[in-house]
């Protein structure tokens, strides 16, 4: 049956909700953190900078990653930003204008309570990040500099140059390797989480798989955190690593917890276009971009002449057109979808015809070439590698891409899952960007997580749960670690002639194609039909070759493709159920005349929280209602 | 195009290895040099063998999982380049190319082209950060740091850990990746309190693990994707050399 899930917002007035709320948590004796274990997968911002911080505070801490390092979580490549609301521009910022931008941003499908604490911390995100030496982009008198970005009329966005969040993470990364060295966190890389294991609806420990041995081994934790990211490796072609994937949350999911919201995914507008079927993955160009890239088609579909010849009026910036205050800087979700009717349309540039131009050539003849070589540099040198074209002479190529998810595993106001002990944090999780994710804010969330908010309720779920004992040699985990062994032998087993590359090309086109930037009822129905008639293929046809005790890659990918599968399905599913459009979901059935997203507040102001029902039967929807106490939920208009 | 590729195959740790040649089919020019062994790779799974491994992931060049030797040059021909971010227009149809694993008794092989780079994070937890708890950190902008100096500091912070430097130096030296972090940290003013015993630390940890001596060759900086700058190296060594002469020695993080 269905319940109402209840998020543990504190009361009272939105400003003080969290202070509130952390000043009546309850708190671990100092002496008695080092009896406790927690288990971390995931090394990322949320992963490594929860890590680092619960170590200091003296808790016993195993972080586990599937790359060789720490230090390579996809983090790593985000470019942009990471916003805060620090007002350095004195251009009127504040909490306030952060938390509303980042609550209509996602289309009022997020929760203010949530949201409300991101801002607030967003400024001490930055303060620890300065302490820690992450060299951020200054003015010459040696003040952070800020910089506006993905549609925000407010200067708040901290960088360093195009590789902010790799910046960042190794900041985390090294806080981490301090605690490493201190012996308060055992780092256990190259390592894969493969089960969670659940006794009486509580998170005691996990299964994890070597993936240098293929050795499965079991851990017991007090508390388990999630922080391993999201699942855009469900259309295959992404701007994820290509080693991203679903499994830790997909498991936790198939062991009880809530999934929510997982249609909402975000398809991020300025990527380079895919140039052949042999490509393994896309390439995210900076939204910053936009700042002063300008984005145009020809008007003529036919018109072949080179960008540069083609004469201004012969040009259509439609986002200019279409949405004269905002201009190339609209939402994410608004840009993609316009970019996408124009090639849709067969004005598409390119040899492929799939893209639209990113064009700096005005910028350049307004500030100078260096300016823009300052900003961009490293951007334009990513772009000639991929494409053998130079953004300094030729406008940049663009074309959306999956890029981000804002569903997720299900938690409450502490970051909690409704399975008792599994905290799920970053991208993981579903909390904080609703139904879209305004640029430079996963950077944000992330750290918020992990530094400030995950050390504070966590502490209160331990407290008075020092005298519970942990140890894998209870029933519940020999149970997972069978069902763990079976399901690789029956991989392993298959005598099939398919690679898993080719599966999981083809689940990703079926995803692209009806549960991409724009779905309808018909579609989706489609896709929920092509689904399990693929993942039934793939179970039987599946070819991997090498061993099981071994670094066998083929292996990692088909059992992360196995779980994709049927996250797919739910998310397809997710898309059929939630009738209405909003934000990054765009239902075709419901737009307004100028083609935006139509909300429908009455029927779907609710967060969908999935529950698994087992294999074959339909999972049930559980709904968190979301209320508006402190902004009016309008609709958008970015004109 | 058409490739002649002989790569490194070895089955597991200390196992031992061959070079194994293969022939490369219909490769696209403008895809990345690992989607050429991507399609290389289904190509032998057709026929039963087993696909080369090889490490990888946001193949954006800035993970720094990637990467091997080709035609013994880390990273391959490209100045500045990741093998991910390498395209295959660079190379000729007919071209021979030969792929080895980094090579370097500190990074031991795992499998084929991939390598145990463990002692790079050994390194760093010897001092490679800044000592701040979460929460203890002051207002951002009470410190200003001039933009020259803040540039530089980038510019050793760019370092992406993936282990070129040490693959081309003909000793196998890790100094440009050791002095990249402590310099890194050593220019900014908030790493200063830390900057002798962390320079000391490092570099003594990075001898520990089995990487060579620098003796100035310079074949790092030629081939690191990052292209950072040996003036780094000088620049480490002044801080130990300065440290050693004022007694500075190793501070031990206190263990749990």
């Amino acid at each position: 049956m269905p319940v109402i899930l209840n998020a543990q917002i504190p009361p009272g007035p939105l400003p003080t909700k969290w202070q509130e709320h952390r000043d009546h948590l309850k708190l671990v004796n100092p002496n008695n953190k080092r009896k406790f274990t927690i288990l971390i997968l995931g090394s990322g911002l949320a992963g490594a900078s929860a890590a680092a911080s619960l170590a200091e505070l003296g808790y016993g801490v195993k972080c586990f990653c599937f790359q060789d390092s720490p230090r390579r979580a996809h983090s790593i490549a985000a470019q942009g930003g990471i916003n805060a609301a620090k007002n350095y521009k004195n251009d009127g910022d504040s909490v306030f204008r952060l938390f509303y931008d980042t609550v209509k941003g996602g289309d009022f499908r997020s929760r203010e309570g949530n949201v409300h604490r991101l801002a607030e911390l967003s400024v001490n995100i930055i303060d620890q990040c300065v302490a820690q030496g992450v060299p951020f982009a200054r003015e010459y008198g040696g003040l952070l500099d800020n910089r506006s970005f993905g549609g925000a009329q407010v200067s708040r966005t901290f960088y360093a140059r195009g590789q902010t969040g790799q910046q960042l993470l190794l900041g985390a990364y090294q806080a981490l390797e301090k605690e490493i060295a201190a012996g308060h966190v055992e780092m256990i890389p190259r390592t894969e989480m493969l089960d969670l294991v659940v006794e009486d609806g509580r998170a005691v420990g996990i299964l994890v798989r070597d993936l240098t041995t293929g050795e499965i081994t079991a851990h017991a934790g007090h508390a388990v955190v999630l922080a391993t990211g999201g699942y855009s490796n469900v259309y295959y072609l992404s701007t994820n690593a290509k080693g991203s994937n679903a499994t830790a949350i997909w498991r936790a999911h198939r062991r009880g917890a809530f999934f929510a919201n997982p249609c909402f995914t975000q398809i991020h507008p300025t990527c380079i276009p895919a140039s052949g079927d042999y490509q393994s993955k896309l390439t995210l160009m900076s939204e910053s971009l936009r700042n002063d890239g300008r984005i145009w088609v020809p008007k003529d579909p036919k018109d072949s002449r080179p960008a540069a010849q083609i004469p201004i009026d012969d040009r259509d910036y439609f986002l200019e057109r279409r949405y004269p205050s905002f201009g190339n800087l609209v939402p994410r979700d608004v840009a993609a979808r316009n970019i996408k009717t124009m090639v849709d349309g067969g004005r598409g540039v390119g040899p492929q015809k799939n893209g639209v131009y990113l064009d700096f050539a005005d910028a350049m003849s307004r500030l100078g070439k260096k300016v823009i070589a300052d900003r961009y540099d490293n951007l334009f040198e990513m772009y000639e590698k991929i494409t053998g074209e130079d953004p300094n002479t030729t406008p940049m190529r663009i074309y959306p891409a999956p890029h981000y998810t804002m569903g997720g595993l299900w938690v409450d106001y502490n970051l909690m899952s409704n399975l008792t002990g599994l905290f799920v944090i970053g991208e993981a999780n579903f909390s904080d960007h609703g139904a879209n994710r305004l640029g430079a804010s996963a950077l944000m969330q992330g750290l918020a997580d992990g530094y400030f908010v995950l050390p504070y309720t966590i502490g209160n779920y331990l407290a008075g749960r020092l005298n519970e004992k942990i140890a894998t040699d209870r029933p519940a985990f020999k149970a997972a670690a069978g069902e763990t062994d079976e399901r690789l032998r029956r991989l392993m087993q298959g005598s099939g002639k398919r690679s898993v590359d080719s599966f999981h090309r083809e689940l990703g086109k079926i995803c692209w194609d009806y549960c991409g930037i724009a779905r309808n009822a018909e579609g989706l129905q489609k896709a929920l039909s092509l689904i399990p008639a693929l993942r039934e293929e793939f179970w039987r046809d599946v070819r991997i070759l090498g061993g099981e005790n071994q670094v066998n890659q083929e292996l990692e990918k088909a059992a992360r493709l196995a779980d994709f599968f049927e996250l797919a399905e739910l998310m397809c599913r997710d898309a059929l159920d939630r009738d209405e459009s909003c934000g990054g979901h765009l239902r075709e059935e419901h737009q307004t005349e100028d083609g935006e997203a139509l909300r429908n507040d009455e029927a779907f102001s609710f967060v969908s929280a999935w529950e698994w029902k087992g294999a074959g039967k339909p999972p049930v929807r559980h709904e968190e209602p979301l209320r508006f106490e402190f902004v009016e939920p309008s609709r958008r208009s970015y004109k | 195009m058409d490739l002649t590729i002989h790569v490194w195959r070895q089955p597991a740790p200390g196992a031992s290895g061959k070079m194994v040649q293969y022939e490369a089919k219909g490769i696209n020019e403008h895809s990345s040099f690992l989607e050429m062994l991507d399609v290389l790779n289904s190509q032998l799974a057709e026929r039963g063998e087993e696909p080369i491994a090889f490490d990888h992931d946001c193949r954006e060049g800035i993970c720094g999982a990637c990467g091997f030797m080709i035609n013994g040059v880390a990273h391959g021909p490209m100045p500045g380049t990741t093998v991910c971010q390498l395209h295959m227009r660079h190379f000729k149809s007919g071209d021979t190319l030969i792929l080895e694993p980094w090579r370097s008794r500190a990074f031991p092989v795992i499998k084929d082209l991939m390598v145990n780079r463990g002692a790079f994070d050994r390194i760093v937890q010897a001092g490679g950060y800044i000592s701040v708890s979460t929460g203890a950190a002051p207002e951002a902008n009470l410190t200003p740091v001039p933009k020259p100096i803040a540039d530089r500091a980038f510019d050793a912070a760019a370092c992406i850990g993936c282990g070129a430097c040490v693959a081309q130096c003909p000793n196998g030296a890790a100094q440009l990746f050791t002095s990249a972090k402590v310099s890194h940290l050593g220019l900014l003013p908030q790493g200063q309190a830390e900057r002798t015993a962390r320079a000391v630390a490092m570099v003594e940890t990075m001898e520990e693990q089995g990487f060579g001596s620098c003796t100035n060759y310079a074949e790092c900086e030629a081939v690191c994707p990052k292209e950072i700058s040996i003036d780094f190296i000088a620049r480490m060594n002044r801080d130990y050399v300065k440290a050693k002469l004022k007694g500075v020695g190793r501070v031990r993080v206190e263990s749990a």
